[in-house]
C-alpha cells in the first residue's frame, strides 16, 4: 500500500470532487493562457494588417510612379527656358517670347554635364499673318532635339522637322484642306507637307512647324532663338523644379526658368500625397491597433487575475469540503500511525495532481479557445502552429503554475487536515 | 506491557471543570485479556484514547513496554503506534474506498514492511475474507467489516490490542468470531485491552476492572 494507491483510490471515490477542483484550475490556466494567446493572436495580426497595407501601399505607388512616368514621357516634366528680360506676361498672353537669346545657348547646355535634363528642343516661335493663305499662325522654327551628351542616348521624343518640309496642326490641313505631300507657300517659300497633326485643342492646332534655320532666315532672326524647352527632366517630385532652375540658372545665367506639362507635375505631387496619406493611415491603423491592444492587455490584466483568484478561493472551498468529507478517514490514518507529515504528502499530492491535469488541460483549453474568439474577433484564421509563442514553454507555465495555484489554494485546507486531532474525531464518532 | 499510574484527565466543559479519569491504575501483560467495564460516559474511551498515545492525560504516566508514548515527539508516538498498538471500533472505522485487502494493508502506509503482502493475504484467509477481499466496505456485512477492521489491527504484528466495544454492533455469531480472533492473539502472547459495557463480552477476558465516573472500583 503507498500514499499514491491511496491517493488514486479516493480521487476516483470522490470523483465529483476532483474534477471541480481540476475545472477550476483549468478555468484558471485557460484564462491565462488565453489572454496570452489572444494577444499574441493580435499582434500576429496587427503585423498581417500592416504588412498587407504597406504591400498594397508599395504596389499603388509603383502603379502611381509608371502613370507619373508615362505621364512625364508624354508631356514631359518640361520647362521652358526663355531669355532674361522676357516679360512673362507677354509671353503667357502672345504663347511665345518676344525676347530673344543665341541658338548656342542649347549647345552650352548640352555640354555643361547637367543631369536634370535628357533633352533641349530650341526653337524660334512668332505670331505672323500667313500671307499667302490670310490667316494668323503660329510659327515655330525648330531643328529636333538636341541629345545631353552626359546622359545615355535615347530615341528623341520629337522628331525634327527637315529643311524644306513643313508640319501643320490640324486647326490648319483641316481648314484648308491640306494632306501630307502637298506644296504649300508660306511667306514666299515652298515647303513640303511631312506632317499633318491630329487634334490636341490648345495651340498647335493653329502652329506650323518648319527647320530652325528657314525660321531664321524667314524671320530675320539669323542665329537666335527665344525658347529651349528641357525635355524628360529626371527629377520628379515637389522638389524638381527649384532643383532645375537652379541647375540652368548656373549655365545660363541671362535665363529664366518656367515650368511646363504642370498635369505631370500634379500626378508627381498627387503620388507622392497618396504616399503621404498612406503612410499617415498605416501610421493611424497601427496607433489603432496598439490602442486595441492596450485595451485588450489592461481587460486581461484585470480579469485574468480575477478569475485566477475565483478559482482559487473555488479550491480552498473544495479542499475545506474534502477534509470535511475525509475526517473520519484521516483520524483513522493517525491513530493507524500515519504521520502529520504523510497526511500532508497525501493532500498535496492530490493537489499537485489537480494542477497538473487541470494546467494540461487548460493550456489546451486557453489555446483553443483563444484561436477560437480570435478567429472571431480579428474577422481572420490564425492557426495554432502560426503562433509567435514557444507552446511548449507555455505548457510548461501553464502546469507548473497551476500546479503551485493548487498547492497554495490547498494549502489551508490542508493543514487543517494534518491539524486534526484523531481522539476527538475517535470520540466524535 | 501496558501500564496506568494514576492517570487523571480533566477538560474544561461549560459547566466547570470536568474529570474523565480519576487517579486510575492498572497494567496489562502480554497473555493478558483485560476487559474495563462501565456505563456509557465513565471514561472508557478516554481511557483507551490514551492507552494509545492519542490522548495526553492532564496526570500520572502511560508506560507502553517500558516507554512514555507522551515523552515522544508526535513522529515518534505515531511510529509507536504504527508497531506496537493494534486498534479495534465499535464503528470500525474502514476506509470506504479501500477494498478489504487495502484496508487491512493500510497500517502499511505508516510502517511500510517488505512482507506486508504477504501478511494480507494470510490475515484475508484466516478471517475468512477471500471472497470479499475486491469489495468495499460498503459491499460487506457488519461482521466481515469488523473481521476486516480486526485483521487490519493484526497487520503489524502489535504487542497489544485496544478494542473500544468492538462488538457493540455485532450479533452474536460474529461477536463469538471477533472474541475467539481475540482470544487467540492472547494465547499467543499478545495483550489486548478491551473497554465495553456489555458484561457478555467482558465475560471474554481474563481479567475485568469496573469502572465508574473515571474510577477504577
Amino acid at each position: 500500500m503507498t500514499i499514491w494507491r491511496l491517493v488514486f483510490s479516493e480521487i476516483l471515490h470522490r470523483r465529483m470532487n476532483f474534477a471541480l477542483c481540476v475545472l477550476s484550475v483549468m478555468v484558471a490556466s485557460a484564462s491565462f493562457i488565453g489572454s496570452v494567446t489572444l494577444l499574441n493572436i493580435h499582434d500576429i495580426r496587427t503585423n498581417q494588417i500592416l504588412q498587407d497595407k504597406q504591400e498594397k501601399l508599395s504596389k499603388r505607388m509603383v502603379e502611381l510612379t509608371d502613370v507619373t512616368r508615362k505621364a512625364m514621357l508624354k508631356l514631359g516634366f518640361n520647362v521652358v527656358i526663355l531669355p532674361k528680360d522676357q516679360n512673362l506676361a507677354d509671353w503667357y498672353a502672345d504663347d511665345y517670347a518676344s525676347k530673344y537669346m543665341p541658338e548656342d545657348y542649347v549647345h552650352r547646355l548640352a555640354d555643361s554635364g547637367i543631369v536634370t535634363v535628357r533633352h533641349f528642343l530650341p526653337s524660334l516661335q512668332q505670331k505672323i499673318e500667313w500671307p499667302e493663305r490670310k490667316r494668323k499662325i503660329i510659327l515655330v522654327g525648330t531643328r529636333g532635339e538636341v541629345p545631353n551628351l552626359h546622359k545615355s542616348l535615347v530615341k528623341p521624343m520629337v522628331q525634327q522637322v527637315p529643311p524644306g518640309t513643313i508640319s501643320l496642326g490640324y486647326e490648319l490641313h483641316r481648314s484648308m484642306d491640306i494632306k501630307v505631300g502637298d506644296k504649300v507657300n508660306l511667306m514666299e517659300r515652298q515647303f513640303t507637307v511631312n506632317s499633318c497633326y491630329e487634334e490636341r485643342g490648345n495651340k498647335d492646332d493653329i502652329t506650323a512647324w518648319i527647320y530652325l534655320a528657314q525660321a531664321q532666315e524667314m524671320l530675320d532672326k539669323k542665329g537666335l532663338i527665344n525658347a529651349i524647352l528641357a525635355l524628360e527632366c529626371m527629377c520628379a517630385g515637389s522638389d524638381a523644379l527649384p532643383q532645375i532652375r537652379k541647375e540652368i540658372a548656373a549655365i545660363l545665367p541671362g535665363t529664366q526658368v518656367i515650368e511646363r506639362g504642370s498635369r505631370a507635375l500634379a500626378r508627381a505631387e498627387a503620388r507622392n500625397k497618396v504616399e503621404n496619406e498612406a503612410k499617415v493611415a498605416i501610421e493611424k491603423e497601427k496607433l489603432g491597433r496598439q490602442n486595441l491592444r492596450a485595451v485588450r492587455e489592461r481587460l486581461a490584466s484585470i480579469l485574468t487575475p480575477v478569475i485566477v483568484m475565483a478559482c482559487a478561493v473555488w479550491i480552498v472551498l473544495l479542499g475545506f469540503t474534502n477534509v470535511r468529507a475525509r475526517r473520519e478517514e484521516i483520524g483513522v490514518l493517525r491513530t493507524l500511525g500515519v504521520s502529520a507529515k504523510g497526511i500532508l504528502v497525501m493532500f498535496l499530492s492530490r493537489h499537485i495532481m489537480v494542477g497538473v491535469l487541470g494546467g494540461a488541460l487548460g493550456f489546451f483549453a486557453g489555446v483553443l479557445a483563444a484561436v477560437y474568439f480570435g478567429a472571431a474577433l480579428e474577422d481572420t484564421r490564425i492557426g495554432i502552429t502560426d503562433m509567435d509563442l514557444s507552446l511548449a514553454g507555455l505548457l510548461v507555465l501553464s502546469v507548473g503554475g497551476a500546479a503551485v495555484l493548487a498547492v497554495i489554494a490547498g494549502w489551508i485546507p490542508t493543514l487543517t487536515a494534518i491539524r486534526q486531532d484523531p481522539a476527538e474525531v475517535l470520540r466524535e464518532e | 506491557m501496558l501500564e496506568f499510574k494514576n492517570i487523571s484527565m480533566w477538560f474544561d466543559g461549560p459547566k466547570g471543570k470536568v474529570t474523565a479519569l480519576d487517579e486510575v491504575s492498572f497494567s496489562v501483560s502480554p497473555g493478558e485479556f483485560l476487559a474495563v467495564r462501565g456505563p456509557s460516559g465513565c471514561g472508557k474511551t478516554t481511557l483507551l484514547l490514551a492507552a494509545g498515545g492519542l490522548l495526553r492525560p492532564s496526570a500520572g504516566q502511560v508506560s507502553l513496554d517500558g516507554q512514555d508514548p507522551y515523552a515522544l515527539s508526535s513522529e515518534m508516538r505515531s511510529r509507536m503506534r504504527a508497531s506496537m498498538i493494534g486498534f479495534v471500533f465499535q464503528q470500525f472505522h474502514l476506509i470506504p474506498y479501500l477494498t478489504v485487502r487495502q484496508n487491512i494493508m493500510a497500517p502499511s502506509l505508516a510502517l511500510p514492511a517488505k512482507g506486508a503482502v504477504q501478511r494480507t493475504q494470510e490475515l484475508v484467509s484466516n478471517f475468512g475474507l477471500d471472497d470479499r477481499a475486491g469489495h468495499v466496505p460498503a459491499q460487506l456485512s457488519t461482521g466481515q467489516r469488523q473481521r476486516t477492521a480486526l485483521a487490519r489491527a493484526l497487520l503489524n504484528k502489535p504487542k497489544i490490542i485496544l478494542a473500544d466495544e468492538p462488538t457493540g454492533n455485532l450479533d452474536e455469531d460474529n461477536a463469538d468470531i471477533v472474541f475467539d480472533y481475540l482470544g487467540k492473539y492472547v494465547s499467543d502472547g499478545g495483550c489486548v485491552l478491551l473497554v465495553t459495557h456489555d458484561v457478555r463480552a467482558a465475560s471474554h477476558a481474563t481479567k475485568t476492572l469496573q469502572m465508574s465516573q473515571g474510577r477504577i472500583i
